[in-house]
This record gives structure tokens, sequence and C-alpha cells, in this order.
């Protein structure tokens, strides 16, 4: 992913010029546009809202909505509650982090997936289950997984 | 004035002050720790938990509560010794507070409060979350394995030097308080190197650099000389 620039950031920020009020509107934003907040874009909100540069990383920090590293161009949600994992989530979580190479959180090296756990999906009935960006898989099996890691990869 | 009685004793207090002022000024000793006089009050780490006893023995930090009339409050009683036992036990629990091998030990409140509690054993495991020490500022050393979170050094930077160099960072239990975007501390652009963090740091979490044990005992009284001596706005 090229890097963004400061000007970038600062122009995405006019709406906010000033207004340390709007910190979290801003950081959305900025999230919504670069899919994260790097350090960088942290530091041009806070010089143009007028915000202590710990007040913006307390706030960046606190919320898990926020990310301060570059997201995969899926995201994969794996659930973790209860159901799920009675089912067998762990062993999926475990083929999983073989197949993309990541831990819990990470990206894969090839910028393709964001591997997430969440804490039940509302799908119970289906578990273990998991998310590829908005479609849901259920009743997965380690071979399944992979399967379909596969066909995203294809493309 | 406002009317109330602390362990026993009929005490006027002005109204707007706090429970922990008004005993202070009766002479009565309640324990403290997150707060410090000339910073704003916060109530965070429940050692100052004192009973309301017409509240039902409702249970209220007294450096955050302020006097109402006809209040009765119990800020000595084997049970709050109890408690304010449990909620250091955590706290030394939380991170790796191991005396013997601190610098700040003989000038730590961390400790001081343990022996005015009779604290002799933590009854919970200690998780050593085995933190990173920040060592990059020319003067100052930051220890989060030490830090009790108790927001001292936050509130003295940006009430007292309006540097607003550190803050709380993450939350739950993987909470710190790190300078400006995350550190280190020795490339934080905001940090005067004015010291008013490590006076106000009640344990060996911020230390000077290269002082021996012996030396690192702390000033935290300066805050509240330094806001006494402003003008009120
Ligand atoms: S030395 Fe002063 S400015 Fe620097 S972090 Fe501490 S209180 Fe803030
Ligand atoms: S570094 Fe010291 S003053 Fe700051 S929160 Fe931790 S224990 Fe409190
Ligand atoms: S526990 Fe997984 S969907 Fe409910
Ligand atoms: S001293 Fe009152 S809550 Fe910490």
């Amino acid at each position: 992913m090229p890097e963004v620039t400061e000007h970038e950031v600062s122009r995405l920020l006019e709406p906010y010029l000033g207004r340390p009020t709007e910190l979290i509107q801003a950081l959305h934003r900025v999230q919504e546009a670069l899919g994260h907040v790097p350090p960088l874009a942290q530091r041009v909100v806070a010089a143009r809202l007028g915000v202590p540069l710990s007040q913006v990383r307390g706030v960046v920090t606190f919320y898990h909505f926020f990310r301060t590293q570059p997201v995969g161009k899926h995201i994969v949600r794996l659930c973790l509650g209860t159901a799920c994992y009675v089912r067998g989530a762990d062993r999926v979580l475990q083929a999983l982090q073989e197949e993309l190479g990541v831990e819990l959180g990470g990206t894969s090296p090839d910028g393709l997936f964001t591997l997430e756990g969440v804490r039940c999906l509302g799908a119970c009935g289906l578990a273990p289950v998991r998310t590829v960006d908005d479609a849901v898989y259920g009743r997965l099996t380690p071979g399944r997984v992979r399967e379909i890691v596969a066909g995203f990869r294809r493309g | 004035m406002i009317h109330l009685e602390i362990d026993g004793r009929a005490i006027t207090a002005r109204p707007g002050q706090t429970i922990l002022e008004a005993a202070e000024g009766a002479g009565i000793r309640i324990p403290t720790l997150c707060h410090l006089k000339g910073l704003s009050p916060w109530g965070s780490c429940r050692i100052c938990l004192v009973e309301i006893a017409n509240w039902n023995g409702r249970l209220v930090p007294a450096c955050a509560t302020q006097v109402q009339e006809g209040m009765r409050v119990v800020a000595t009683s084997p049970r709050l010794t109890e408690l304010r036992r449990r909620v250091l036990e955590l706290l030394f629990a939380e991170r790796n507070h191991i005396c013997a091998i601190c610098v700040s030990s003989g000038h730590c409140e961390l400790q001081d409060l343990a022996c005015e509690l009779g604290m002799e054993v933590v009854r919970v495991p200690y998780r050593f979350p085995g933190l990173a020490l920040d060592a990059s500022h020319g003067k100052f050393v930051y220890d989060p394995n030490r830090c009790v979170l108790c927001g001292r050094c936050v509130r003295a930077c940006s009430e007292v030097e309006g540097a607003m160099t550190w803050g709380f960072s993450g939350r739950g239990i993987h909470t710190t308080v790190e300078p400006d975007l995350g550190g280190p501390w020795g490339s934080a652009e905001t940090c005067t190197e004015c010291g008013k963090c490590l006076e106000a740091c009640p344990v060996g979490a911020l230390v000077e650099r290269g002082k021996a044990t012996a030396e690192q005992e702390k000033e935290p009284q300066l805050l509240a000389q330094l806001t006494e001596r402003r003008p009120r706005a």
C-alpha cells in the first residue's frame, strides 16, 4: 500500500479543523479513507484538531474499532464464542492460523487477509462460524476452512 | 458550614470539601494513593474507601466524595482495613512489585501503605506482565512494571506543566500510561523535561536516571506548592 502523506490526511480533516470535540469523528473519517489510522495520521489529527498527541493515542487504543495497522483485502472474523468453541472453533482457528500464516489480529504477508476473533456472531446454530467480509460460513472444519481460503486466493 | 461525623467525632467542613479534606482538618488519617494535593480529584485506586453509616454502609472514595450535611462517616474499622488491604494486594499483584530489587524501596507510597495496613502476604498470584522498560530519556527512566496506574503523572503533566505528554493507552488489563503517541519517552516532542511527573509518581515507575536507591526520594508536595502560588483564574 502506498504511504499516505500528511497533505492527504490534512485534506480529510478539513471539516474538523480546530475542533477538538470532533476527535472521534475525525478518526473515523481517516480510518474510512485509509483502512487504518497510522501514527502519521494520528499526528496530523492532533495538530489539525488541537488535541494532545497522548489523547489521540488514548482514543485510538481504547476503542477496538480503530486500527493502527493496515488491514488485508479480506477480513476473516472467526467466532470464538461458547457455542462455537464447544463445536471445535479452536481447531478451526489453528487451521486458519496455519493456512494464513498469521496470529489473531494479524494480516497475512500477502496482504490478502486479516484474521480477527469475535465473541458470538449470533449464529450459534451454525457453529463453528466465521465470516469473510460480509459472507457467513458455518459448520466449519479445518478442511473446509482451507478450501474457502484457497477459493479467495484464486479470486 | 456543613456538619458531619467522622469516626464518631462531630466535624464542621466547608461546602465543596471532600471527606478526605474534612478528615485531614480534624487530624483523622485516611490512607490515599492516587490522590495528590494540587491535582484534580481522581478516585481510581480505592485505597481511601470509607463507609457512610447512614447511607446503608455504602463505600465511597473519601478523596472524591464531597461532604454532606448529617453524613456519618466511618473512616477507621477492621472491615475498611481489610478492604484496603485487598485493594493493595491487587495493586501489588498486577505488575511486579518486588521491593527488594526496586530503586524506590524506602521511598515508595505503595510500600508505606503495605506497612501501614499490615499487608503481610499477597493472596492472589502475581501477573508479572513483563512490560518493556523505557530508558530512552536522557534524565528519567520509566518502568511500567512498577506503575499502579494512579494517573498522577498524567495529571501533573497536563494540569500543572501543561505539556500533556503522558496519557492512558489501551483499556482494561492492557492499560498503561505512555508519552505522546506511545514512546519512546526520549523522543517525545511535547516533554519539557520538567520532572513533575516524576515527583508526582508514588512508586518506582518514574525515577531519575543514574540515582541510587537512597537518593530516589521524591517531593510530591511540590505540585501543591506550585499550584497554590499560581494566581487563580
Ligand atoms: S518531565 Fe514534565 S513535561 Fe515531561 S513528561 Fe514529565 S511532567 Fe510531562
Ligand atoms: S507512572 Fe507513576 S504516577 Fe504515572 S500512573 Fe504509573 S504509578 Fe502513577
Ligand atoms: S458462539 Fe459462535 S455464533 Fe454464537
Ligand atoms: S486516593 Fe481516593 S481513590 Fe485513590
